[in-house]
């Protein structure tokens, strides 16, 4: 079986890869692009550790193949700092040690990234809906939501 | 595995039909990328429909809507028209998984996976909503409810698969609700469903009704018994109590982790009574 060649845009830059068309997007990502920022937590959707943006939707990287990304235009957790500043929730997240182990907080700074560019203004519990598919064994969540609405309410001010 | 993406309903059909082995339909994928994980699915090809435009829109259609096969959750959510129109429907959509499920899972997908407890399957079929199926033979419209035959079965024939949802005209004065029961209060399968969708005359009674209960029986159930009951009733306090008795006489549900039979029949009553409320009231009914 020949592999298949996709070309999409990972991040704002063009990228090509050849996969099998079993493998999914998150395969791709780690093993053919080598971003491993993107984790495999449970490969079935249930853990968000491997959240990612496609054309702007927020998705499991592990619930979509790697041969769908052609003509699209995918955000991973390397895209979101700029050069070596980072982005205003991975600054509040050290700030405030919104995270321990660490296998869980690219998946939660990528769903936090896109519920704060559709709703800058979250109560507590929209934050704890949209990201209740992201699971964090080690902070209990509760220092993960302080740091979002944080991070929201500087940003709204910044603005 | 082969992974085809044709851009028309016709091409998608004809690699379907033309499939010798096992083929399936890629729309959303939260159940067939999890089933093909755990090595609970081998497909030699599938067949994405999401690069089929007509099948990525939602439409007003001689007054209803229609939802197209590759249409998300989070799409329906964000469509204010059919919010409007049909919100038990939309509701139940999303409360399939979570946010990340959401920009990827399907209502036909949901439908399509024949689980006994899809979620937007009893609202759908309150609804009263066509599935319009594609195949080799031609384009056929029939009431959701006749697509899954049993779990995990469906009643679609080689080559065919739904292309799209079909929700009717809505009268005035009509209003849905969808109600599940889960033990948490986000990302779990229902343990019992119900969904109701009313249509009221102008001194509030009911003239219409439709229920459907999911979870409880081996597929979708369509409660004939209390729409009949519910129609021409003004939704009192004995007439909710009566809807539950029938619902949960209706119900058929096993034993297993999520609940006991005896729990889920008492809470499919108690889901029928809560979801025709809001039903009402959504119609514009004031309960006395």
């Amino acid at each position: 079986m020949s592999k298949l060649h996709v070309t999409t845009t990972v991040n704002g830059e063009v990228q090509e890869f050849l996969c099998e068309a079993e493998e999914t997007l998150l395969d791709v990502l780690r093993d053919r692009l080598g971003l491993t920022g993107s984790k495999e937590g449970c490969g079935t959707g249930d853990c968000g550790a491997c959240s990612v943006t496609v054309d702007g939707r927020l998705i499991c990287s592990c619930l979509m193949l790697g041969a769908e990304a052609e003509g699209r235009e995918i955000e991973t957790i390397e895209g979101m700092a700029e050069g070596e500043t980072l982005h205003p929730l991975q600054r509040k997240f050290i700030d405030m040690a919104a995270l321990q182990c660490g296998i869980c907080t690219p998946g939660i700074l990528v769903a936090a990234k896109s519920l704060l560019e559709r709703n800058p203004d979250p109560t507590e519990e929209e934050a704890r809906y949209w990201l209740a598919g992201n699971l964090c064994r080690c902070t209990g969540y509760d220092k993960i939501i302080r740091a979002v609405l944080e991070t929201a309410a500087d940003m709204r001010e910044a603005s | 595995m082969d992974y085809h993406a044709p851009t028309t309903l016709d091409a998608a059909v004809d690699i379907l039909a033309g499939a010798s082995g096992d083929c399936r339909v890629l729309a959303g994928g939260t159940d067939l990328l999890v089933r093909m994980r755990s090595d609970m699915a081998h497909p030699d090809a599938v067949v994405d429909i999401k690069r089929i435009a007509s099948l990525r829109t939602i439409t007003e259609e001689d007054g209803g809507w229609r939802i197209g096969a590759a249409v998300c959750g989070a799409e329906m959510g964000e469509h204010a028209g059919l919010r409007a129109a049909w919100p038990g429907v939309v509701e139940a959509a999303q409360l399939i998984g979570s946010t990340q499920v959401q920009g990827r899972a399907t209502i036909v997908g949901n439908l399509c996976n024949a689980s006994p407890a899809a979620d937007s399957v009893p609202a759908m079929v309150a609804a009263g909503a066509l599935a319009r199926i594609a195949g080799p033979e031609g384009i056929r419209d029939v009431p959701v409810e006749e697509v899954p035959t049993g779990p995990g079965k469906t009643s679609l024939g080689h080559g065919e698969l739904v292309a799209s949802i079909f929700l009717p005209d809505r009268a005035e004065r009509s209003g849905d609700a969808y109600l599940r029961f889960i033990p948490r209060t986000e990302m779990d399968i229902a343990v019992a469903g119900c969904g109701v969708s009313l249509t009221l005359d102008e001194d509030g009674g009911i003239i219409r009704a439709r229920v459907a209960l999911g979870a409880v029986g081996p597929g979708v159930m369509v409660v004939a018994e209390a729409g009949r009951m519910l129609a021409g009733s003004h939704l009192r306090e004995g007439g909710l109590q009566q809807l539950a008795t029938i619902c949960s006489a209706a119900a058929r549900p096993i034993t297993d982790k999520r609940g006991t039979e005896h729990y889920r029949t008492h809470i499919a009553g108690v889901l029928a009574r809560r979801a025709a409320v809001i039903a009402y009231a959504r119609a514009g009914g004031t309960l006395e």
